[in-house]
């Protein structure tokens, strides 16, 4: 299972890079299993941090997807409406969500190995 | 996922070979059961253009024995058992007395005064109390054997050829609901010509002793596994009612497309499903948006009902859902789905989805 180091992660699973591109784990995406649709929050919106801002939902399951961070949502990634695999192919590259405008970052994020420790 | 009792889970006798094979183990019923190995899409595919294997033994074995057998069983069911020869098996309901179903159960006939009843694994402890208490008056033995019994269901296109070089029975001599016993691998086995995917296949009762080595040579001469989850796509794109979803015990089973599973005669539930149903079971399909159990159904903006089974198609490749609606309603060619406060178009298609 892949945790880059340069990311930050929520215990939710979310991950939220340094330039406020937000995503899913692999971990995560591995749990869910095969993606089908990703819901995604409207450019422009402000959210704040641990709101519930995505929705991401598996064959079997749909999965909420929470604000990393508080900010303005600047672009979300209009690949997935396509092509929602690629939140499975791609966790951190291809499969990003959303990226925020940060004003506050969530207190709680972990860094790679703390995240890591805890899903083991 | 947050457990509510504290009830430990029970284990079947596979347990251990699903853990090996690295399954994604979650409660079903009160058991923990695999519901994906290498992901439900691609197990959902095996089963649609090959052939794949699922742990089934969760599911309840009640043997009825004794010269009322027949007539016992034609007091708790509803179709008819006395057409059922010896080797032949058949869909079947256990209607209660207030209109709704206490399970649906598959009936398999052994000889003329002995039956074999698989039921469903979260509802086994209430079958088998409703059933005693019916015994009553019937000279018949009643026996749970549901922790003797390993239960493999081996589905798709080629599980026949898969089989057949591995058994001393001619297979292909074998028609939809036969009950035979056989060899498989050397195993001494009951194999029944039946599913729960829309394809053809066999589901086989091993004794639980020989069950993982069974499992463990089936995947050695080409059987891949396959979990719950596409067991739940596979039976939803077949219009397959699933207990708990489609029905419950106080839901009329009628609602259903299913009205062939009620004859006749003079069964516990006769009066109680007398009554039309005011739901029908409706089958809906949408463009892209998933749609879950319990998502309200609306018609004109107004809620007519509400989602009991869906999720994507794997075969369709959009989503699908049954679902429950006022019978008065049940007639329109497009209804909305309300997703998250948001409403989806969702056009009514006829049932089953997929047909092989």
């Amino acid at each position: 299972m892949q945790t880059p180091s340069e990311l930050k992660y929520a215990a939710s699973h979310e991950w939220l890079a340094p330039d406020g591109t937000v995503g899913i784990s692999d971990f995560a995406q591995d749990q869910l299993g095969d993606v089908v649709y990703v819901e995604l929050p409207e450019v422009g919106r402000v959210v704040s941090a641990g709101e519930t801002v995505a929705v991401v939902e598996s064959v079997k399951t749909a999965s909420d997807i929470y604000a990393p961070a508080s900010g303005t949502i600047v672009a979300v990634n209009e690949a997935l409406s396509g092509s929602p695999e690629l939140v499975n192919s791609g966790a951190y590259t291809d499969g990003w969500l959303f990226r925020l405008d940060v004003t506050e970052e969530s207190g709680d994020l972990m860094d790679a190995n703390a995240y890591s420790a805890a899903n083991n | 996922m947050t457990p509510t009792t504290e009830t430990p889970l029970k284990r079947t006798p596979l347990h251990a070979a699903h853990l090996r094979a690295g399954a994604r183990m979650v409660p079903f019923g009160g058991w923990d059961m695999p519901v994906q190995y290498a992901g439900v899409k691609a197990e959902h595919e095996a089963v649609r253009t090959r052939a794949a294997m699922f742990d089934v033994s969760h599911m309840g074995e009640f043997r009825v024995s004794g010269p009322d057998a027949e007539a016992f069983l034609q007091r708790v069911t509803t179709n008819d058992v006395s057409k059922l020869r010896p080797g032949r098996a058949g869909y079947n309901w256990l209607p209660n007395e207030s209109g709704g179903l206490v399970d649906d159960i598959y009936v398999y006939r052994v000889g003329e005064t002995e039956f074999l009843l698989v039921v469903n694994a979260s509802n086994i402890e209430k079958d088998w109390t409703h059933l005693q208490t019916h015994a009553a008056g019937y000279d018949v033995t009643l026996t749970d054997e549901s922790p003797e019994w390993g239960l493999l269901a081996l589905q798709g296109p080629q599980a026949e050829a898969l089989l057949q070089p591995h058994t001393d029975v001619d297979l292909s001599a074998k028609k939809k609901n036969a009950f035979f016993p056989g060899t498989l691998l050397e195993f001494p086995v009951m194999f029944a010509r039946t599913g729960y995917t829309g394809e053809d296949g066999f589901e086989v009762f091993v004794k639980a002793d020989d069950a993982e080595a069974l499992w463990d040579r089936l995947i050695a001469v080409g059987l891949t596994p396959a979990g719950l989850g596409a067991r739940d796509t596979l039976r939803l794109e077949a219009g397959f009612p699933l207990y708990g979803h489609e029905f419950a015990d106080d839901l009329h089973p009628l609602a259903s497309t299913y009205s062939w599973v009620v004859k006749d005669k003079d069964h516990v539930g006769r009066a109680g499903i007398q009554a039309a149903p005011t739901v029908r079971l409706i089958g809906l399909a949408l463009d892209r948006v998933p749609v879950r159990e319990g998502y309200p159904v609306l018609l004109g903006g107004e809620s007519v009902g509400h989602v009991t089974s869906g999720s994507t198609s794997p075969t369709l490749g959009h989503p699908i859902a049954m679902a429950l609606v006022r019978a008065d309603a049940a007639n329109a060619d497009a209804y909305e789905v309300e997703v998250r406060g948001k409403a989806h178009p969702a056009r009514r298609v006829e049932l089953p989805f997929y047909k092989r």
